[in-house]
């Protein structure tokens, strides 16, 4: 089925257990920022510059930019299943399917590509 | 007098389906739904719609009663007429093949799917499977279902794709053979369940039983399922 192959974890299971886990991450990733901002009296250079050259924070936000690329993939996928459908549109459904999808895959990718390099690359 | 918006449609001489207003005294009684049908049946014998029991049993008179699916012939007017008027419509979803009655095929396809009958590889024993009153009382709340497809044409996920995700009738179903102690197939019947449209699609809006007339809850069954998936894969 052309519809499945494109599926995260070709799997619901795995796909469901992903798009639970990926939530927890961004919840607690959200919950760190209110935390830290609440309890940070006043944030300048030094203490951002000091937060992210700590491995956990690196790994952390890294984690977190994985997670919003996979929750976003499996949960387009699943909207995009659901209103552009071969069966309602022929085979309009799948070129608009996969355009939203290679749109959503670019910009993610590039997203992601580029914090790896905010988070490893600055000195 | 009843005003009764009915949808109307005749795929030989109608264009496009529409809706006919009818009025009908209802003495001040409070009917069901199906009685006011035939009294309209009575007066214009081109409408159709299914029935058979006339009392909640066979599942055929599902329809869309002002905006909610459920049975005509044990919805009381008292509870879905509003401003004086009673709109009745097929069941949404499913293709219309005249007035009220639907083609119900890709329902009884996704049941079919889930293989509804007990499977059991071990030798029959010399007079019947036994089954613990424990056991048996899983069954309850499951085994009622008439199939009358309410459940399944009010949800959203149905609809957008009824080839490929099974449907809240279906899945009771399919719960109903997974919870029976009798039935040796679950290996099998989780597998075929696994793929990301048959149980995942369901989305927990619970419009299935909000609709159901036997007072079921497939949403539940389907919560089981999906437990039942992940410890299988675990
Ligand atoms: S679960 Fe309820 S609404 Fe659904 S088919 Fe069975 S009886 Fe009808
Ligand atoms: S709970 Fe699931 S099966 Fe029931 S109406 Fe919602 S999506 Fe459909
Ligand atoms: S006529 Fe049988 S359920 Fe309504």
């Amino acid at each position: 089925m052309v519809t499945t192959a494109t599926s995260f974890g070709r799997n619901g299971v795995a796909d469901w257990i992903i798009q639970r886990f990926t939530a927890l991450v961004l919840a607690s990733y959200t919950l760190f920022w209110v935390a830290f901002f609440f309890i940070t009296p006043e944030i300048n250079y030094t203490i951002w510059q000091e937060l992210f050259s700590q491995l956990w924070m690196r790994i952390f936000t890294l984690l977190a930019l994985l997670s919003i690329a996979a929750h976003g993939w499996i949960g387009l996928w699943g909207v995009v299943t659901d209103y552009l459908t071969t069966r309602m549109m022929g085979s309009t459904g799948l070129v608009l399917r996969m355009l939203v999808l290679g749109i959503y895959a670019i910009v993610t990718i590039a997203y992601l590509v580029w914090g790896i390099e905010i988070l490893w690359g600055a000195k | 007098m009843l005003k009764v918006e009915v949808y109307r449609y005749n795929p030989e001489t109608d264009k496009t389906p529409y809706m006919k207003t009818y009025e009908v005294d209802t003495e001040g009684k409070d009917l069901m739904v199906l009685d006011v049908l035939e009294m309209l049946k009575a007066k214009d014998a081109s409408l159709s719609f299914r029935r058979s029991c006339r009392e909640g049993v066979c599942g055929s008179d599902g329809v869309n009663i002002s905006g909610k699916n459920g049975l005509a012939c044990i919805t009381p007017l008292s509870s879905c007429v509003k401003n004086n008027k009673l709109v009745l419509r097929p069941l949404p979803g499913l293709p219309v093949i005249r007035d009220l009655v639907i083609d119900m095929s890709q329902f009884y396809a996704q049941y079919r799917k889930i293989e509804p009958f007990l499977q059991n590889d071990t030798p029959a024993p010399a007079i019947e499977r036994l089954q613990s009153p424990e056991d048996r009382a899983k069954l309850d709340g499951l085994y009622e279902c008439i199939l009358c497809a309410c459940c399944s044409t009010s949800c959203p996920s149905f609809w957008w794709n009824p080839d490929k995700f099974v449907g809240p009738a279906g899945l009771l179903q399919a719960y109903r053979f997974l919870a029976d102690s009798r039935d040796s197939a679950n290996e099998k019947r989780l597998n075929g369940l696994s793929d990301p449209f048959s149980v995942f699609r369901c989305h927990g809006i619970q419009n299935c039983v909000s609709v159901c007339p036997k007072g079921l809850n497939p949403t539940r069954a389907i919560g089981h399922i999906r437990n039942m998936l992940l410890h299988s894969a675990t």
